[in-house]
């Protein structure tokens, strides 16, 4: 596909910013401060930049706990972000939420989920309410693997199917739920078509080509947007990590590990495809690239200096009209 | 002031509202034809986008209704029994009650789940418990439980226009009781207790259809030289804590009546109240009448032995001022 360069220069970004932003909390977790697990999404990056670049601030997508790439790519503000996961009163969510919990309803991020499969049924929502108020908003649910064996998923299917609600559901197939292979625990090697046989159309894609991300959603979107009710994705590509940074993978393969690496990296496919075919400079790339490692350092001295919360914000924030 | 069953109250209050706010809408299963009788006839006035009908997937139709309610919409969903929300416990437990906290106050949820409680149809364990004790223990979220027709409208409208979840309790055996109530309905604010009757002896605090019952029992005290103050709190959070305490400072001696769980129940909750808030009031051990803790059974002669009666609740307020 023939994309613009201003579009190509944009998914790289997004791509890059989600691994930079990433790659500095590995670094800060090391070095201590930084409470509660991670739950990396390295390796994945691909899935949401594609997806979300077609999305608008009046779209609303629904994520999971694996979900800074989802909030990076939905247009999240890095510094808030990197200051909610140091727990800081500066954090998008004023230090109440942490990495599981992101949100930003002002850029149409409804929120990440602890509870996996939970954020399905809330895509619905704001997908019925676009339809309602008549704003041709679209709403994506992103799905693990592993979240895809979910009642809560199964049933949000049948009935965005039933009632035509322009939906996507994007399941991230990694191969893995925690320390489980996926496919084990799977009764069918077929997510789509089990999808599909709710009533909607349904594609395997490579996770890792952005192209593939991009053009698959450009359709399904364009389907909700349409009145012709949801789609399902569902796009394979590795998790570079374990499930949360610290996992020593005890239960994965070496050779898996290092072919999500070398051969899988979503990042240098992209890059390797963009230079061949000459459609942008490695110059241009590469700016990029710093850029992002250095707002990412920014974002993250500033979070290390900025406050905790102040004990009195305990109480607040639990009803918008006190009791 | 009409006569309304506490059914056709709510359905009027129901009504008023989406009349009002276009944004109101209602959803469930057979709400269009108002299996639990609330919103019959409503799809007639407003068709298919504000009365839909859901298939048999709370989860789903809870989630969307929460994820309507953060995206412009104010939802009135419909969970037939109360019995039912173990199947969609988690949208409410961990989506509707904390995305506002999580979200360091970003999200407010104006959504209500309407639902139905109490025992007494026949109906045995899972369709007929009393579970808004449950729900209260949650925070994030308000919890209704009207006892009369006209305060099911009023706190119906007031719930519709709160911005935040509320778990709204209508008791399944008041839905044919008549009163005269205002029309149109008229909002009643959350957190203050209706009372009901006037005394010196005792207070009772009663909840939802033991209100009813409580209010016979009155009358009977009363004809033997016995007065108390009736307290209907209406919402259990917000729990209108100065009315009960302002009472039992007065009359130095507490029974609670609730049809909820015997165990961490609302009963247990305002005998705590009393204890810590309202320790040098008492005259006397505060009273709990409730159900036993069993599940609910079949048999008629079983749940109306399971089910406190008036003559139960005279019985605890002799006891209580020890004039067994
Ligand atoms: C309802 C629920 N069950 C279990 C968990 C614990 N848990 C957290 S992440 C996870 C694995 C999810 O796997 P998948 O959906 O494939 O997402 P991935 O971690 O691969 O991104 C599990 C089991 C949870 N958070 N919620
Ligand atoms: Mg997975």
């Amino acid at each position: 596909m023939q994309l613009p360069r201003d579009t190509l220069l944009r998914l790289w970004r997004t791509m890059v910013r989600i691994r930079a932003f990433e790659e500095r909390l590995i670094l800060e977790n090391r070095k201590g401060g930084i409470a509660g697990h991670l739950h990396l999404y390295i390796g994945q990056e691909a899935i949401a930049t594609g997806v979300c670049a077609h999305l608008a601030d009046e779209d609303a997508i629904t994520s999971t706990h694996r979900g800074h790439g989802h909030a990076l790519a939905k247009g999240c503000d890095a510094t808030g972000m990197m200051a909610e996961i140091f727990g800081r009163a500066t954090g998008s969510c004023a230090g109440k939420g942490g990495s599981m919990h992101i949100a930003d309803p002002k850029r149409g991020h409804l929120g990440a989920n602890g509870i996996v499969g939970a954020n399905a049924p809330l895509a619905l929502g704001a997908a019925l309410s676009a339809k309602t108020l008549g704003t041709h908003g679209v709403s994506v649910a992103f799905i693990g693997d592993g979240a895809s064996n979910q009642g809560a998923v199964f049933e949000s299917m049948n009935m965005a199917a039933a009632m035509a609600l322009p939906v996507l559901f994007v399941i991230e197939q990694n191969g893995y739920g925690e320390y489980t292979r996926t496919d084990a625990v799977t009764g069918t090697a077929d997510l789509a078509a089990r999808a599909a046989s709710f009533g909607m159309p349904a594609q395997q894609i490579d996770g890792t080509d952005i192209f593939a991300v991009y053009d698959a959603t450009q359709s399904a979107i364009h389907h909700a947007r349409t009145g012709l009710g949801p789609t399902t994705l569902v796009a394979t590509a590795p998790r570079f990590g374990g499930h949360y940074e610290g996992d020593n993978q005890a239960y994965r393969s070496a050779s898996d590990m290092q072919k999500a690496r070398d051969q899988q990296d979503c990042l240098a496919l992209y890059r390797n495809r963009i230079l061949e075919a000459g459609l942008l400079e490695a110059r241009d790339l590469d700016a990029i690239v710093h850029a992002a490692h250095s707002d990412m350092e920014q974002a993250a001295r500033q979070a290390r200096a900025d406050a905790p919360p102040a004990p009195a914000a305990l109480l607040t924030d639990i009803y918008a009209k006190a009791l | 002031m009409r006569i309304k069953s506490y059914s056709e109250a709510l359905r009027d209050a129901l009504d008023q509202e989406m009349a009002r706010d276009p944004r109101v809408i209602i959803m469930g299963e057979d709400v269009r034809p108002g299996v639990m009788g609330v919103t019959q006839g409503l799809y007639d006035t407003y068709g298919p986008t504000r009365v839909i009908d859901t298939p048999i997937s709370e989860t789903a139709f809870i989630g969307a209704a929460i994820g309507a309610a953060m995206t412009g919409l104010r939802p009135v969903v419909e969970l037939m029994f109360c019995d039912f929300a173990g199947v969609c416990f988690d949208q409410i437990l961990n989506q509707a009650a904390k995305l506002r906290y999580m979200t360091g106050g970003q999200i407010s949820l104006p959504l209500v789940i309407r639902t139905t409680m109490g025992a007494g149809e026949r109906a045995a364990a899972q369709h007929s418990q009393s579970l808004h004790h449950l729900f209260t223990a949650i925070p994030g979220l308000k919890i209704v439980v009207p006892a009369t027709a006209e305060d099911a409208a009023g706190l119906l409208l007031t719930a519709i226009r709160d911005p935040d979840p509320v778990i709204f309790f209508e008791n399944k055996m008041l839905y044919d009781s008549q009163m005269s109530v205002s029309d149109p309905a008229i909002a009643l604010p959350f957190g203050k207790a209706h009372l009901l009757r006037e005394g010196d002896d005792l207070t009772i605090v009663a909840l939802s259809r033991m209100v009813g019952f409580a209010r016979t029992a009155c009358d009977e005290l009363a004809q033997k030289g016995i007065s108390a103050d009736l307290i209907d709190p209406r919402t259990t959070q917000p729990l209108d804590e100065a009315a009960i305490l302002g009472s039992l400072h007065k009359t130095g001696h507490l029974l609670v009546v609730d049809e909820g769980s015997a165990r961490c129940g609302m009963a247990a909750d305002i005998a705590s109240l009393a204890a810590s808030k309202g320790f040098h009031s008492l005259k006397a051990p505060v009273q709990m009448l409730t159900p036993p803790q069993t599940p609910i059974p079949f048999a008629p002669e079983l749940e109306d032995a399971w089910l406190p009666s008036s003559g139960d609740i005279e019985k605890a307020a002799y006891t209580l001022l020890q004039k067994v």
